[in-house]
C-alpha cells in the first residue's frame, strides 16, 4: 500500500508566486488530476512531486505500508512520462532499456522488454537509435521506459502530446490500469482526461 | 539485497558504462580534447623552432596543455544531460552521488587517455627528457585525479548556466590553481631527476588536493544537481 502526501507546497519564480498552499493525499488506487492554464505551474509542480526540483516551501513525502520511503528507496517504484523528460537518443530502444533496467536494479528481460514495444506499437524498432524516431514513436518509447518496472507511482505530464489516435487510446488504457490499485498523477489541460482522476487540483485559483 | 552503499556505487559504473557508451557514438569530447592538444602542441611546436627548452619551460607548457585540453571538452559530461534533456531523467532514476562518482570516472579515464596519447607526442617535439620517469608518474596521476575532479564538480554547475564554454574555464581555473603550481613545480623537479623526497610536498598538495575536492563534491553535489 502506498501513500504521498504533500503538505503546503509553495513556489515562486523571482519575486512571483506560482502557486502556495496546495496539499493533497493519494493512496494506492486513487489517482488526481492538475490542471490550469498554460503557465499554471503544472509542470512545476509535477517536478517538485518527483523530487526533480525543491519547493520553496512544504514537503512531499511518499509511505509505503506507513512507512516513510527515502529518496533512494523510491527510485525503482516511480514512473515519469514529461515533455522535458528525454531518453538518450543516440542509444537504441534496447540499450535505454537494459540503462534504465540495470540502474533500477531490475533484471534484464529481453521477452518482457519486445512485449512492451509490441504493446506500445514499437515491434522490430527495439535495435533502432532513438534519434531515427518520430516524435510519436518517441512518446511511445517513454512510455515504454516509464512502465516496464511496473511502477506504484505513475505520473504523466501532458500525456498524449504528440500521440495518434492509437497512441491515445493506449494511454487511456495505460492511466486506466494504473489507477485500479496504484498512484496515477496527471498534469493536462485535455478536458477528456480529466475523468482520469478522483481527485482534481486547479492551479488556476 | 543490496545495501544502499553498494548500490550507489554501482549505479555509479552503470552510469559511467553509459557514458563511455554514449561517447563511442558521439565522440565529442574524445574529438574536442584531442584536437585541442594536437592543435596547441603543434603551435608551440612550430612557435619554438629548433631551441632546445629548459624544464623551467617544459612542465608549464606541458601543465597548460593538459589543463586548456581539459576545458575544452570535459563539461560536455553534464552539459550533454541538460542540452539533450535527459538530466531529469537520470534525476529520476539514481542519486546524486552515483551520478557525480559515474561522471568523474568517465572523465578521469577521458583525461588519462588524452595524456598517455599527447605525453609522448610532446616528449617528441619538445626533445623532453624526463629523469625520473616514476615520480613523473606519479604526479601526472595524482594531477589527473584533481583536474578531473575539479572539472567535474564545476561542469555540474555550468551545465545550468547560458555561457557555458567561457564560465568553465574561468571557474576552474582558480580552483584548479593548486594542482596548476603543486604539478608544474613537481614535474620540472622530475624532469631534472630529483627523487621522491624532493617532490613529497608537492606529491602531498596534489593528494590532499584530489581527497578534499573529491569529498567536498559529494556533500555538495545534491544542492547543485537538484535545482
Amino acid at each position: 500500500m502506498w501513500k504521498i502526501t504533500a503538505e503546503a507546497i509553495c513556489h515562486q519564480f523571482n519575486q512571483r508566486i506560482i502557486f502556495e498552499g496546495i496539499s493533497f493525499s493519494l493512496n494506492s488506487g486513487q489517482s488526481l488530476v492538475l490542471t490550469g492554464a498554460n503557465g499554471s505551474g503544472k509542470t512545476t509542480l509535477v517536478r517538485i512531486i518527483c523530487h526533480l526540483i525543491r519547493p520553496q516551501a512544504g514537503n512531499i513525502t511518499f509511505f509505503q505500508d506507513e512507512r516513510e520511503v527515502t529518496l533512494h528507496r523510491l527510485y525503482p517504484h516511480i514512473g515519469l512520462v514529461g515533455p522535458y523528460l528525454q531518453l538518450y537518443a543516440q542509444l537504441t530502444a534496447l540499450e535505454n532499456y537494459k540503462f534504465f533496467a540495470k540502474i533500477r536494479g531490475l533484471k534484464i528481460d529481453l521477452k518482457l522488454f519486445k512485449s512492451f514495444m509490441a504493446k506500445m506499437g514499437l515491434a522490430g524498432r527495439e535495435l533502432d537509435e532513438l534519434h531515427t524516431y518520430s516524435s510519436g514513436m518517441m512518446q511511445r518509447a517513454k512510455y515504454v521506459m516509464a512502465l516496464i518496472h511496473h511502477p506504484h507511482i505513475l505520473i504523466l505530464d501532458e500525456p498524449t502530446v504528440n500521440l495518434d489516435e492509437s497512441g491515445t487510446t493506449l494511454v487511456y488504457d495505460i492511466m486506466r490500469e494504473q489507477k485500479k490499485d496504484k498512484i496515477l498523477i496527471l498534469a493536462t489541460n485535455e478536458p477528456e482526461e480529466f475523468k482520469f482522476g478522483d481527485n482534481q487540483i486547479s492551479l488556476d485559483a | 539485497m543490496e545495501t544502499t552503499r553498494f548500490l550507489w556505487m554501482r549505479n555509479a559504473i552503470i552510469v559511467f558504462q553509459k557514458d563511455i557508451q554514449l561517447e563511442f557514438r558521439s565522440r565529442y569530447a574524445v574529438n574536442a580534447i584531442f584536437l585541442f592538444a594536437i592543435t596547441t602542441l603543434t603551435a608551440i611546436s612550430f612557435s619554438i623552432g629548433p631551441i632546445r627548452l629548459h624544464s623551467n619551460v617544459l612542465a608549464p607548457l606541458l601543465w597548460i596543455i593538459l589543463f586548456f585540453s581539459a576545458m575544452s571538452g570535459l563539461s560536455h559530461i553534464f552539459v550533454r544531460e541538460e542540452e539533450q534533456q535527459t538530466a531529469d531523467t537520470l534525476r529520476l532514476v539514481t542519486s546524486p552521488n552515483s551520478i557525480f562518482i559515474g561522471k568523474w570516472l568517465f572523465n578521469l579515464v577521458l583525461l588519462t587517455v588524452l595524456e598517455v596519447l599527447i605525453i609522448p607526442i610532446f616528449m617528441a617535439m619538445m626533445s623532453v627528457s624526463v629523469e625520473n620517469f616514476l615520480v613523473f608518474l606519479s604526479i601526472l596521476l595524482l594531477g589527473t585525479i584533481g583536474l578531473s575532479s575539479v572539472a567535474t564538480l564545476i561542469a555540474a554547475i555550468i551545465a545550468q548556466a547560458s555561457a557555458k564554454g567561457a564560465l568553465f574555464a574561468v571557474l576552474s581555473f582558480p580552483i584548479a590553481l593548486p594542482i596548476l603550481i603543486s604539478g608544474i613545480h613537481a614535474t620540472r623537479l622530475a624532469m631534472d631527476g630529483e627523487g621522491f623526497s624532493n617532490c613529497l610536498p608537492d606529491l602531498q598538495i596534489l593528494f590532499s588536493f584530489s581527497v578534499v575536492i573529491i569529498t567536498l563534491s559529494l556533500l555538495l553535489f545534491e544542492f547543485i544537481w537538484r535545482k
